[in-house]
């Protein structure tokens, strides 16, 4: 045992007493906490949701340099505004594509066809965020587009004529310029600074498109 | 250096490497065997070194599930809810793991990072340089293969179109008027592109597809303004100077560009004559197809027919709308009788 000799130095007093607990580090949750939510009554869940959702609204409406965006991104909000917005444009006519009007399956599609494209190109252009977050923050940033669309089919119960035009055109105007700069806000923090026009183009085209397709919107007769 | 597995659920290997041996790898856990099953042996990854790391960081995981479900007081679980939890977090992590090699296989867009690192200024100078024809043919002209400016230019296209055709009233009956802008525009883009590029193959030219794709897509710039301006502003002499002049210049660049990569005059003119004749009666499509006064030319020539594309007939100027009728029949008719 020549290898141990070195160690005959050390030792440890035997007054001293070693006692401890030895605990191998676990996950910070149990098999029980796994199934717990699972116990809470539907209502809480939803709540819980609906709750996230709202707040994430009102940090789209005002927005700050907050990253409740980004960290916990969910996707309920953009498939409720996405298909509110689809369901609105569709109109009441049953008659599909009769006058050009786009059918919900064309609006849901360029939604999130759009989204995903914006996405890969920030990704390709070298930004740090992730896929699916990316994915949050342009659905959501569609909620002034959708509260436009709300104002111009009010707009829209009343005369079809150019002051209503006029009006519309204002709203949609600024809640797609509002949408452009509040996903700006989020998303431009991810890319390198001088490519931030490179980011933003797209992001401008596709509010652009979404916002002229509410524009052009006419009710059937 | 062989090692005995015991027969039994979560039982722990004990690697006297710490890379973890290779008889360790293929063992089905719990069945005792020691021989290697090739239906485990990954043949997806690359380097064995890789496979060492892989099967190393399994057992770790399955170490650490072990350790978490041996911390767990056996007193308030019975051993078939561990049972159930241990297989259930392995038929995970197997799951995951796969989906993630499947993924970092197939869907690794870093392939295509490289075509996307430009700055803006450089896209802008490449727009601008798109309408201006090269002089100097002598030696082969430089092409960006970038794909970003192209793939922007494309979408913006669609955006146009999608203008063009809501404002001219189309009717798309079978289908949508998105799909149809998208198919129109990207169709062009990557089928024109590909069709040249395979011209060019037989005409032994000098340009890969990356670049043709780069070329073609900012060769699309000059057709965005014309449109854009076109669209919304309908005189017919306008489009025309607009067709000849900025269409002319876009398609005089790409030629040029063509020309300084080929050799023989017989290629030169046979692929350029192509693309220009591509190029140009694009442009003139797409101004035609989604306008309002085609009214007059469906009427006279398809007859009873009812093609896909219909449209809505709109309030035009009587005095203009006879005139250009009577122009149209007048020119049906020569073209008829002869």
């Amino acid at each position: 045992m020549s290898q141990f000799a070195g160690l005959s130095d050390i030792s440890i007093s035997e007054d001293i007493p070693v006692e401890g607990d030895i605990s191998v580090p676990v996950g910070s949750q149990n098999p029980d906490d796994d199934f717990s939510t699972l116990d809470e009554p539907v209502k809480d869940t939803i709540l819980r949701d609906l709750r996230a959702v709202g707040q994430k609204f009102v940090h789209v409406l005002y927005p700050k340099k907050s990253s409740a965006l980004l960290k916990d991104w969910d996707l309920w909000g953009p498939l409720l505004l996405c298909v509110t917005l689809a369901l609105m444009l569709q109109g009441g006519s049953a008659d599909s594509g009769e006058d050009g009007r786009p059918q919900f399956a064309e609006v849901f599609v360029i939604i999130w066809f759009g989204s995903v494209i914006i996405t890969l190109n920030s990704k390709l252009l070298g930004g740090t965020i992730s896929f699916f977050q990316s994915l949050c923050v342009l659905g959501y940033c569609i909620l002034p587009l959708t509260v436009a669309m709300i104002v111009c089919r009010i707009v829209l119960l009343g005369a079809l004529s150019s002051v209503s035009f006029v009006v519309r055109l204002i709203v949609v105007t600024a809640s797609f310029s509002w949408s452009t700069f509040a996903s700006t806000a989020f998303l431009a923090d991810s890319q390198p600074a001088n490519r931030k026009a490179l980011v933003v183009y797209p992001v401008f085209l596709f509010y652009f498109v979404i916002g002229w397709m509410i524009l052009t919107f006419s009710p059937s007769p | 250096m062989c090692k005995t597995m015991s027969a039994s659920q979560g039982s722990t290997n004990t690697n006297t490497e710490p890379w973890g041996s290779f008889e360790d790898n293929n063992i089905i856990q719990g069945s005792g065997s020691a021989v290697i099953d090739m239906e485990n042996m990954d043949d997806t990854s690359g380097s064995s070194f890789e496979d060492m790391g892989e099967m190393h960081q399994r057992m770790k995981e399955e170490e650490e599930v072990t350790a978490e479900a041996a911390a767990i007081h056996p007193e308030r679980l019975s051993h078939m809810r561990v049972l159930i939890y241990l297989v259930s977090t392995q038929v995970w992590q197997a799951g995951k793991q796969q989906a993630s090699k499947a993924f970092n296989l197939y869907a690794n867009i870093d392939i295509l990072r490289p075509y996307f690192d430009v700055e803006p200024n450089q896209v802008r100078n490449r727009l601008i340089e798109s309408l201006i024809p090269v002089r100097m043919i002598n030696f082969p002209q430089k092409v960006a293969g970038e794909l970003y400016g192209p793939m922007m230019l494309v979408f913006t296209m669609v955006a146009i179109l999608l203008h063009g055709m809501k404002t001219s009233g189309t009717v798309i009956r079978e289908g949508t008027l998105m799909g149809t802008a998208i198919g129109t525009c990207f169709g062009y883009w990557l089928g024109v592109s590909s069709f040249i590029y395979f011209l060019a193959y037989l005409c032994n030219a000098q340009i890969t597809m990356l670049q043709m794709l780069s070329l073609l897509g900012y060769g699309l710039f000059g057709h965005c303004m014309v449109l854009f301006i076109t669209y919304n502003v309908h005189f017919h002499s306008l489009f025309y100077i607009l067709w000849l002049v900025i269409g002319g210049l876009s398609t005089l660049r790409m030629v040029a560009v063509l020309i300084s990569r080929t050799v023989g005059q017989t290629p030169r003119l046979f692929l350029c004559g192509t693309l220009a004749a591509l190029h140009m009666l694009f442009l003139l499509y797409l101004h035609f197809a989604y306008h309002k006064m085609v009214e007059g030319i469906l009427d006279t020539l398809e007859g009873p027919n009812i093609p896909p594309i219909q449209r809505v007939a709109r309030d035009v100027p009587v005095v203009a709308s006879a005139v250009v009728n009577a122009t149209i029949k007048s020119i049906a008719a020569v073209v008829q009788s002869q």
